[in-house]
Order: C-alpha cells, then sequence, then structure tokens
C-alpha cells in the first residue's frame, strides 16, 4: 500500500491547504533515507527541496493559484540537468558539475508546483540495462536485492517502488524507462520523439532520446506528461502537443466510457474501453527466446483483453529480429559525436597537469569515462570512419526506413500493438556483465520503438518467480493520447 | 579475416580518433568485445534495402527555425562560466593547442 495518493490528489491536497507541501518533502526524503540499501539515490536536494516548499507554502497561504503539481515531490534521473545539486550522469567525468540552467522538463514541472527531492542512480550516460555500468554504485531491484531495477532508468524506477515519491523522471533511447519499468513493476512510458523537450538532458543518442515519466499508475503518467510535453524552442527537434493534452483521469474515465463515443471519432477519443480495439500481437516478440513465466503472464494478459472485447490479431513485423543490430551500430555512432564535448576545457573533469590540448583531451577521457563509453566510443568511431560509413551507418540508417515502413503497414491494420517488454524477468546483479553482447540482448523487444519515433508504455500485468513482468503497447506517431486511454483501460482489465 | 575482425592497428587507430588513451589490456580487451560486437551487426548484409532511403530523424520537421532576435533566458554569462576549468578575463581559457 503506498503511501502517496494520486499525483492530482496530493496537488489538490496541497492547494487546497489540507497538507503542507514542506510535510511530502519531509516525507519524501524520509522514506529516502529510510531505503538508502537499495542505492537508488545519487544526491538528494534537501535545502533546495525544502526552500521551494518553504515558498510554495507561502504562496497557498496567500490564497493564490500554484499548479497542477502543487507540492508534488519527484525524483529525476542523474542525466537531468537541475539546481540544487551536482549533476553527474553517474559518470566520473561529470562529478563536481553543478548545472548553470536547468532542463526545460524540470522547469515545466516545477513552473506547476512539482519539487525536486533527489536524483537517481542510472548506468553511466545512460549506457546500460541494469545500472551496472554507474560509475558509483549498482542499484538494487526493490523486490530482490540481490537482482537488478533494469536500466539505464534504474534508480528512477527503483524509487517510485520504493515509495519515495510518486513519479520519477526517466530517459528512454533503447528502452531505460520501459525496461526497468518492466523489472520493478512500475508505469513507464516512453512518448512520441519530439513530444518532450531534451534541453538541459545530457544526450545519448539525439535521434533517439526522449523523456518520460515513471509512476505506479497509468493515470499519473499521464498528468506529468502533459504537463513537460509541448514544442521548447531550446529544443528545434520538439514538436506540438495533442491540442486536447494527454490528461487521463479516473473522473473523467467514468464520464467518457460511452461506447457510442469512442465509434463516433475513435482517434480523438480516450480510447477508454478496450472493447472494439484492434490489437496486434507481434509474433517475433512472442515466439522464442521467452521466460516461460513471462509468456506466461503475457498470454494471460491477451486472454483477459479478447475476454474485455478486444479484436486481438497475430501481426509479423519481419525486420525486428535486425532491430537491435540497427541500433548498436546508430546508437554508439551518435554516444561517439554526443560524448566529444567531455574534453577537460569547457566542465566536467579535466586531467590536471595536461601541458597541451592533446594530451588533455585523451588523458582526461581515458581518465573520466568507464568502460561502456569507451566500447561505445569506439564502435561509433568506426562505424562513422572513412571506409566503413555505408557498410555499417548508412546501411543501419536504411534497415531502419524498412523497420518504419512495416511499423506503418501494422498501423493500417490495428490501433495498438502489443508484446512483452522484456524476454525476461530482472536478472541477477554480475549476471551479464562479463559480455556486454549479452547485456545489449535485454533490450531486443524495446530498441525498435525508438529507432521507429513511436509511443509505447510499460506496464505491470503479473509475475513470475514472484518478479514483475511488463506487458508493452505500442502506438503510432504522435497517438499518445489514444495509447495512453487505451493503456488505462488495460491497467484496469490486467491488474493483478 | 573479415571486416569484423580487429587489429592492434585498428584499435589503435579508433582510440586516437576518438581522443582516447588505453592500456595495453584495454587495447586486447578492446579487440575482442568491439569484433564481438561488429560480427553480430553483420546480420544488416543479408537484408534487402534495394529502393529504400537512409532515415536520419523520424519527426518529419524541416528547417526550423526563429526570429533573428535575442532571447533573454534569465541566465548569467559569467554564471554559464562557473564550470569551466579555467577562465580568464571571463573567457574560457583552453590547454595550449601548438607544442
Amino acid at each position: 500500500m503506498s503511501q502517496w495518493k494520486s499525483i492530482a490528489e496530493i496537488a489538490t491536497a496541497v492547494q487546497s491547504g489540507q497538507v503542507k507541501a514542506s510535510e511530502l518533502v519531509e516525507q519524501a526524503l524520509k522514506t529516502i533515507a529510510d531505503k538508502a540499501e537499495y542505492q537508488a539515490i545519487i544526491a538528494t536536494l534537501d535545502e533546495a527541496a525544502r526552500a521551494r516548499a518553504k515558498t510554495i507554502d507561502e504562496h497557498i497561504v496567500k490564497g493564490e493559484q500554484v499548479g497542477r503539481l502543487a507540492g508534488v515531490p519527484f525524483i529525476a534521473k542523474d542525466n537531468f540537468l537541475v539546481f540544487g545539486a551536482e549533476t553527474t550522469a553517474a559518470s566520473n567525468i561529470l562529478k563536481g558539475f553543478n548545472a548553470p540552467y536547468q532542463s526545460t522538463a524540470v522547469n515545466k514541472l516545477e513552473a506547476e508546483g512539482a519539487i525536486c527531492v533527489a536524483k537517481a542512480n542510472l548506468d553511466a550516460f545512460a549506457h546500460g540495462s541494469s545500472t551496472e555500468n554507474s560509475d558509483f554504485f549498482t542499484t538494487k531491484n526493490p523486490h530482490d536485492m540481490e537482482r537488478v531495477p533494469g536500466g539505464s532508468s534504474g534508480g528512477s524506477a527503483a524509487s517510485v517502488i520504493l515509495d519515495m515519491v510518486p513519479f520519477a523522471l526517466g530517459t528512454d533511447t533503447g528502452g531505460s524507462i520501459r525496461l526497468p519499468a518492466s523489472f520493478t513493476g512500475a508505469v513507464g512510458y516512453k512518448p512520441t520523439y519530439g513530444l518532450v523537450s531534451r534541453s538541459g538532458v545530457v544526450a545519448m543518442a539525439s535521434s533517439t532520446d526522449v523523456i518520460g515519466p515513471l509512476t505506479r499508475t497509468v493515470e499519473d503518467a499521464s498528468l506529468v506528461l502533459d504537463v513537460m510535453s509541448g514544442k521548447d524552442p531550446l529544443d528545434s527537434t520538439t514538436i506540438e502537443k495533442d491540442s486536447k493534452g494527454y490528461v487521463i483521469s479516473t473522473e473523467a474515465s467514468a464520464e467518457r466510457r460511452d461506447p457510442e463515443a469512442d465509434k463516433r471519432d475513435s482517434s480523438a477519443s480516450l480510447g477508454m474501453t478496450v472493447a472494439g480495439k484492434k490489437v496486434g500481437v507481434i509474433k517475433e516478440y512472442v515466439s522464442e527466446g521467452l521466460q516461460p513465466g513471462v509468456k506466461a503472464v503475457i498470454d494471460g494478459a491477451i486472454e483477459k483483453l479478447k475476454a474485455a472485447g478486444a479484436d486481438i490479431q497475430e501481426l509479423s513485423l519481419p525486420s525486428l529480429p535486425a532491430a537491435l543490430a540497427v541500433y548498436y551500430i546508430i546508437c554508439p555512432a551518435e554516444v561517439s559525436s554526443n560524448l566529444a564535448r567531455y574534453d577537460g576545457q569547457k566542465f566536467g573533469y579535466s586531467a590536471p597537469a595536461a601541458q597541451d590540448l592533446e594530451t588533455s583531451y585523451i588523458r582526461t577521457r581515458a581518465t573520466g569515462f568507464g568502460k561502456e563509453a569507451k566500447r561505445r566510443i569506439m564502435i561509433g568511431t568506426h562505424v562513422l570512419s572513412s571506409g566503413y560509413y555505408d557498410a555499417y551507418y548508412k546501411r543501419a540508417q536504411t534497415v531502419r526506413t524498412k523497420l518504419i515502413n512495416e511499423f506503418n503497414q501494422a498501423f493500417d491494420k490495428v490501433d495498438f500493438l502489443l508484446g512483452p517488454t522484456s524476454p525476461g524477468v530482472a536478472f541477477k546483479i554480475g549476471e551479464h556483465v562479463a559480455d556486454p553482447l549479452q547485456m545489449y540482448l535485454t533490450d531486443i523487444m524495446t530498441v525498435a520503438v525508438n529507432l521507429v519515433g513511436v509511443p509505447a508504455i510499460s506496464i505491470p500485468a503479473g509475475t513470475s518467480e514472484n518478479l514483475p513482468v511488463g506487458l508493452q503497447l505500442i502506438a503510432p506517431q504522435r497517438a499518445d493520447r489514444a495509447l495512453l486511454g487505451f493503456a488505462k483501460a488495460t491497467e484496469e482489465v490486467v491488474s493483478v | 579475416m573479415d571486416m569484423a575482425d580487429l587489429t592492434r592497428d585498428d584499435v589503435l587507430k579508433l582510440a586516437r580518433l576518438a581522443r582516447l588513451q588505453l592500456t595495453d589490456a584495454e587495447v586486447t580487451e578492446f579487440q575482442k568485445e568491439l569484433a564481438e560486437i561488429l560480427h553480430y551487426v553483420e546480420q544488416l548484409n543479408d537484408i534487402d534495402i534495394s529502393g529504400l532511403e537512409p532515415t536520419s530523424q523520424v519527426t518529419g520537421l524541416t528547417n526550423v527555425t526563429r526570429d533573428d532576435k535575442i532571447a533573454d533566458y534569465g541566465y548569467d554569462p559569467l554564471d554559464l562560466l562557473k564550470n569551466v576549468p579555467a577562465v580568464e578575463n571571463n573567457q574560457i581559457r583552453v590547454n595550449r593547442m601548438i607544442t
């Protein structure tokens, strides 16, 4: 039983003066301290959070409107630039870095009264699927301390399930919100690429990076997305948000549960019912390689959706098995470019006693970067280099086009796609660290979505060996509103 | 030897391009690991991509422009220098380039 009500209820309680923002901040900080052994958190923003809460409480007393997230505490993955604590991206190369400006996403949340209380652990620079690549420490899965929480937003997912805060921010470049959501039992939402500004978030792979929320419910995720989304002059890859917004509330769902309304204008409706929705089960995701326990949960969810009236079809996306190979060419290529800025000259670690620029570069980067960062930089440099560019990078980008076409064709036939988020449950700490390729295979079901730029969500659908199993739902580009509505209806149908 | 196998020299060349200094042990380790990853991605060679163009972005946005006017985002330029390792006359001082 969570100590937190829904985000909307918390904000209402604070706005009405029923509860003080300062109390909520103390509650969050105390829980964070109580759960320190899980190592989900890199740093807390005690002073900054308390100061913001005090200001918010003063506004409330004066009768002023604070916002839709009034007093709601949250945690940000440590690749978000936030005032009040260092921003390290869990890398030694950024230890001591204090953000001179804040990410747009955090600015938008703060404008509605939310309060950042801590920075969560991640794989360094978001390179990884378990937080084992953090230069600092590995986060423990809230359900089993010998297992990973998933990654790279492992700290964020764990912090929500450990009940520290009602929501946390993550980033998803190849599955880094959805995978930890699946491994910890949280809801993890990956929006359409461009829906949330990446300004002030440490860049990984610029053509696939997105920002999204981790929460306990779809309803909470929808509210946070609504606040964070929209065009930003500081990020020219942002797109317009839906004019109707993304808020899916329990009250709204009761009003809108009118099947006639859904039929009249299904693209604009919230899709609050499962009945009549065409859902494609991705053949390539459910054929081989699934742990039997995971398969059982997914099959069970499909049966429940059928019973609730969904029109379930099996669909093939033949290029899907190649998506991981495409991703592990494109992602390192873009990473090698984005990590070129860490050169010891402008910010971050700088090798002491380097007499010239060249020496500073190579020593700073040799000392500051961890193994995985170096690995990805090297692969990226190789696939972009003269003589290899066409064979690797250009070819990967062309297979990417093929994937996009197959997804478009699939969405001509169905409203949503469905599959597991991961072929297995949370693995044990240390299980994959010796073999980078094995670790990369964890992303097999999540990466295609990033390459194509469509939205997807992982919701808890059951357990296997007492560990959470996530169900992944995917929608066409810009269909976030419909996806959230369908996800909420699915959440109700499959809830344990 | 196929394209995915890397020699020590290949690895050292990449390290030079990426401005990374590697230990001997790291060179050996990366030689093996990078080859494994490159072998894995070779499966893309079997895919028919005739008639398709490469994708470089998924939003479909083109020529996103803004008015040529100064926008004040409320940040003090001196604050933006606070993380710079070496500052001189409010400028970023870089290491000597020519030795």
